[in-house]
């Protein structure tokens, strides 16, 4: 697979590490009265597509950005290609 | 019909023309007791064990292909009970156990070879974990053997002792493990189901559930309504996407891993291999073909296909310690999806739903526990209680922080 990296251009799939769910973006909040189960789902339960899937990539051998990659499970098409810094800011968090 | 040598003899005889079909191809009826989806070796075991341990009647099993066409269908065909904790040692023990009977049982030859499986050692402190595991083995009566690297070599002369990462300082054996002809395990269960009355559907797909009060009492198939009064789920790689039909989202991601068979040799691989530094393991089929694999690929997929840089470090990890292997050439390869679990451990349960039941997380180590998987899991759904072997695979263990982590890798699904 070739990823298309936002800043420096395709890379090789290889060079990167796959952590897994972009969900991992959005950290429950602590001090939330459901915290106990909302870390459960955070940590434990996948959405699991088959089909498009928005993921995070680390560009271990590389640059040490982290990116959102949508890549379809069932072809390994890759369609889009982010900083996950700059989806993280769109979701409102500060960094 | 009974298979005996003495059948063989009457049949040739006779010209042959006394053979029936090894199971029926029935049109499903309206209404089951129990229907189990996935006809895969774990589904196809648990409704033969439904009905010959637990005599349940009215069962059917469907299959959205053929049957044995999944992952009981493009694996390395090895058994096994090499674990080290409790929530899984007792379970593959007992699995390795009804292995050495099931042919018996089955009245079907599964070429069961307990050739033995040998895991290489290369620290000290490698060994004590191994030491460590070989006597949790014994603790749950499995035989374990420590072996020196000369008794390593006397077995496997070839074998690359002083290799300059990973050199060879000794091994733990387990000799009652081995290798099974996988695609047997899928037809003699499915033989001996659909005697004992089973319904065996294939082309049949799940494509929904049908819940009145809360409660499961059938499915939508692709071959029309089906009522149940139980539903079991035996379909690893896919668990997420049916299981997402009642919204349930599961404890693990779908992961491929790729697996290698090379041209025919003469006999050079007493046994079973494994190189767990390196990525690889490997044994020889009685066809002659080099079987071996490594590692998943590491990322989410349903595709039943890697990519390249895996082939590539299961290649190398090989030619460490066979360099001899580098003269055979591939014949083939190919990818099953995997129900990778966030501890590693497969799960055998109910599920919040009532009449719904629900096997599956059995990453990439799902044919070795095929009979007990099948065993315990018909347990469960005729008894409602779980099997004293299966008590330990929960839905609720990643709540409670009762993890089953033989690797201790934490929920990162890809590292186990």
């Amino acid at each position: 697979m070739i990823i298309n990296h936002p800043l420096l251009g395709p890379r090789d799939a290889s060079e990167f590490t796959y952590l897994g769910d972009a969900s991992l973006i959005d950290r429950p909040d602590w001090q939330s009265e459901t915290a106990a189960q909302d870390f459960y789902e955070y940590q434990y339960l996948r959405d699991n597509p088959a089909g498009l899937h928005q993921e995070l990539w680390f560009h271990e051998s590389g640059d040490r950005s982290w990116l959102v990659v949508t890549r379809n499970t069932l072809t390994h098409e890759i369609t889009d290609v982010q900083l996950a810094r700059d989806v993280a800011r769109a979701r409102g968090r500060s960094k | 019909m009974r298979y005996s040598g003495l059948r063989v003899i009457k049949e040739a005889l006779t010209g042959h023309k006394g053979w029936t079909p090894a199971w029926r191809d029935p049109d499903p009826q309206s209404q089951y007791d129990y229907v189990i989806i996935g006809g895969g070796g774990h589904g196809l075991a648990t409704a033969y064990y439904l009905a010959k341990e637990f005599g349940q009647k009215k069962i059917a099993v469907l299959e959205k292909g053929w049957i044995g066409g999944g992952n009981v269908g493009r694996n390395t065909t090895i058994i096994r009970s090499n674990y080290l904790l409790d929530g899984n040692e007792p379970f593959y023990e007992f699995s390795l156990k009804l292995w050495e009977g099931l042919e018996q049982d089955f009245n079907y030859n599964a070429m069961v070879s307990q050739r033995g499986i040998l895991n290489l050692i290369h620290t000290d402190a490698q060994r004590d974990a191994f030491i460590r595991r070989g006597n949790a083995m014994f603790l749950n009566g499995a035989d374990a053997e420590l072996l020196t690297t000369r008794q390593i070599k006397e077995r496997y002369p070839f074998l690359n002792t002083n290799d300059a990462r990973f050199p060879i300082k000794g091994g733990l054996a387990q000799h009652r493990g081995g290798t099974v002809r996988h695609d047997a395990v899928a037809w003699g269960y499915a033989r001996g189901a659909d005697s004992r009355g089973v319904d065996i559907i294939q082309n049949c797909e799940v494509t929904g559930f049908r819940r009145e009060n809360g409660k499961v009492v059938g499915v939508e198939t692709s071959r029309g309504y089906i009522g149940a009064g139980k539903v079991g789920c035996a379909v690893a790689g896919s668990s997420s996407r049916l299981m997402s039909k009642v919204d349930m989202r599961l404890p693990m991601e779908s992961h491929v891993l790729q697996a290698f068979v090379s041209e025919g040799l003469k006999p050079v691989m007493p046994g079973v291999v494994t190189f767990g530094a390196g990525h690889f393991y490997c044994s020889q089929s009685d066809k002659g073909g080099l079987v071996f694999g490594g590692d998943i690929d590491g990322y989410n997929t349903y595709a039943q296909r890697g990519n390249l840089p895996v082939v590539e470090d299961v290649c190398e990890g090989g030619m460490a310690i066979f360099p001899a292997f580098g003269r055979a050439r591939l014949l083939r390869m190919w990818g099953g999806v995997m129900d990778m679990s966030m501890d590693g451990s497969p799960i055998i349960d109910r599920t919040h739903i009532d009449g719904l039941y629900f096997n599956g997380g059995w990453c990439y180590g799902g044919f070795k526990a095929t009979p007990a998987s099948g065993f315990c899991f018909a347990h469960l759904l005729a008894k409602d209680t779980p099997h004293p072997t299966a008590k330990a695979y929960r839905f609720d263990r990643f709540e409670k922080g009762l993890m089953i982590d033989e690797k201790g890798m934490g929920a990162q699904p890809n590292l186990h």
